[in-house]
């Protein structure tokens, strides 16, 4: 059993590590590269708070080992601003108050962000009625798209409005 | 997690090699395998990564259906526009599966290969056969409610957990492996899977190092296809029943039909008897009924999983319902 060598490139930048193979993307991410906006819930896959986008999809970076992304792009929470600007995901959850603890946030934002690329390319989801239709986003598409996310505080409702308003390309 | 040996594949042939020994595993998206290192119920010494190699393509096949590759993503091929209107009872239950995030990690052949959510296969403080050979079935005394009712034995009622099985249970598809001798084999889904008689531990037919390379779908078979899941919550949780039906109505009789559930057994359940119950039979909610019991007849409840039997039946009429358009 030996370390591993392996370049992450995270936000557009590239990391050189000497990684234990077991190590996790989330765990290589928070403790090696102390990027901890990226969160570690539940660290099996079932509470979304570890979400990350890779190569333009969302993931579970705790579900993943991170010597098996060699050469991918990694955008975490970190990456999103633009120039000091908020993503404009990430200022319509401020506006919307699309949180209470905070915990969940990076996670549910970058599943937000990743979400609306995917039904940009027309993906369809288990609430779209006719799988063969490109889908208009309803509020019950936008929850069943963030199933994977989960809020201890039970901020849905507001999460729900402020992907809505990014999507609809404006505030309300 | 247990130390091990982390190989990327560098052809189809060295990765079959490495993966023969009794200890290695060939790792995909990973998303059910690593949850199990965690736990250290999986320990391979070994793990050789596929994600080098090719088979994330979904190819026309010469006889009119769709290759797919063992790589392909859960998303890419319930997004894929070919699958959503010549296969949309495989769409369906993909999208019914797992959260996004998930289905976008988790591949074709991974997914076919994921091992039960038995709570006491999880547990690793209680007795379980297929965890720990010989052990024991604590689920047969426990709290069984998630577990199976058909084609399971006295050593283990573990279900398997994939929806898109049950969607290519139902469209006749065949997975395609190969050996590290280079030999290639195809096999239909159904014959995929090994009931868990006394040996629950061993779970397919495939060997050592054997790598599942693709699915072939046949051409879609005529009829209205249809997916229909059954579970605790509105979104990500696993099924308690499911099911996949393709059928063709010819005036007001059934004239060709398929049927296989979730939920309910160690494989996707495909039912010739709630099949041959249907063809020819009149489109009517009785009808339906009748195709249940004659899926469920050898059945049998282990006290809190005894409501998937009636549910399953009711599950069924109710797709089928949907499928003919009867109300």
């Amino acid at each position: 059993m030996h370390n591993e060598n392996v370049a992450l490139t995270v936000n557009g930048r590239r990391h050189a590590l000497d990684l234990d193979p077991r190590v996790t993307l989330l765990d290589a991410l928070r403790e090696n590269l102390g990027m901890t906006g990226t969160k570690k819930g539940c660290d099996q896959g079932q509470c979304g708070a570890c979400t990350v986008i890779v190569n333009g999809q969302r993931i579970n970076s705790c579900l993943t080992l991170a010597v098996m992304h060699a050469g991918d792009e990694i955008t975490t929470i970190e990456g999103l601003e633009e120039d000091g600007n908020l993503h404009p995901m990430q200022a319509a959850f401020v506006r919307h108050d699309g949180l209470q603890c905070g915990y969940c946030t990076p996670g549910q934002i970058c599943s937000a962000v990743a979400l609306l690329a995917e039904h940009k390319a027309g993906w369809p989801s288990y609430a779209t009625a006719d799988v063969a239709t490109a889908p208009v986003l309803t509020d019950g598409e936008i929850a069943e798209r963030m199933s994977g996310n989960v809020c201890r505080c039970s901020a849905y409702s507001n999460i729900v409005s402020a992907i809505r308003d990014v999507a609809e390309g404006g505030r309300i | 997690m247990k130390p091990f040996r982390y190989e990327r594949a560098g052809s189809l042939a060295s990765a079959c090699a490495s993966a023969t020994e009794p200890t290695a595993k060939f790792i995909a998206g990973g998303t059910n395998l690593l949850d199990l290192m965690k736990l250290q119920i999986e320990t391979p010494t070994h793990l050789v990564d596929i994600g080098p190699l090719p088979l994330a393509e979904i190819e026309e096949s010469a006889e009119g259906g769709l290759r797919i590759g063992a790589r392909v993503t859960n998303s890419a091929l319930a997004a894929d526009m070919r699958v959503r209107r010549r296969y949309p009872v495989l769409s369906q239950a993909i999208l019914a599966g797992a959260s996004a995030q998930l289905r976008n990690k988790a591949t074709t052949g991974g997914n076919l290969l994921q091992r039960t959510r038995c709570s006491y296969f999880y547990d690793t403080t209680k007795p379980c056969n297929k965890r720990m050979p010989g052990s024991g079935c604590a689920a047969l005394g426990g709290l069984n409610r998630m577990n199976a009712v058909i084609g399971v034995s006295s050593d283990c009622i573990a279900a398997h957990g994939s929806d898109m099985a049950v969607a290519m249970a139902a469209l006749d598809a065949r997975v395609e492996t190969v050996a590290a001798d280079g030999v290639t084999r195809t096999i239909p889904i159904d014959a995929l899977y090994r009931p868990p008689g006394n040996t629950p531990h061993i779970e397919t037919v495939l060997a050592p190092g054997e790598l599942i390379q693709s699915v072939v779908l046949p051409p879609p078979p005529p009829g209205q296809q249809l997916y229909r899941k059954v579970r605790d919550r509105a979104s990500f949780a696993f099924a308690l029943v499911s099911v996949a039906v393709v059928v063709t109505r010819e005036d007001d009789r059934v004239r060709a039909a398929r049927v296989a559930f979730g939920g309910i057994s160690y494989k996707p359940w495909r039912s010739a008897e709630a099949e041959a119950a249907l063809i020819g039979a009149t489109v009517t909610r009785a009808s339906f009924d009748a195709a249940g019991r004659a899926a469920l007849r050898d059945a049998r409840g282990y006290g809190y999983n005894d409501f998937k039997i009636p549910l399953a039946r009711r599950t069924l009429r109710a797709a089928l319902a949907d499928a003919t358009g009867v109300i």
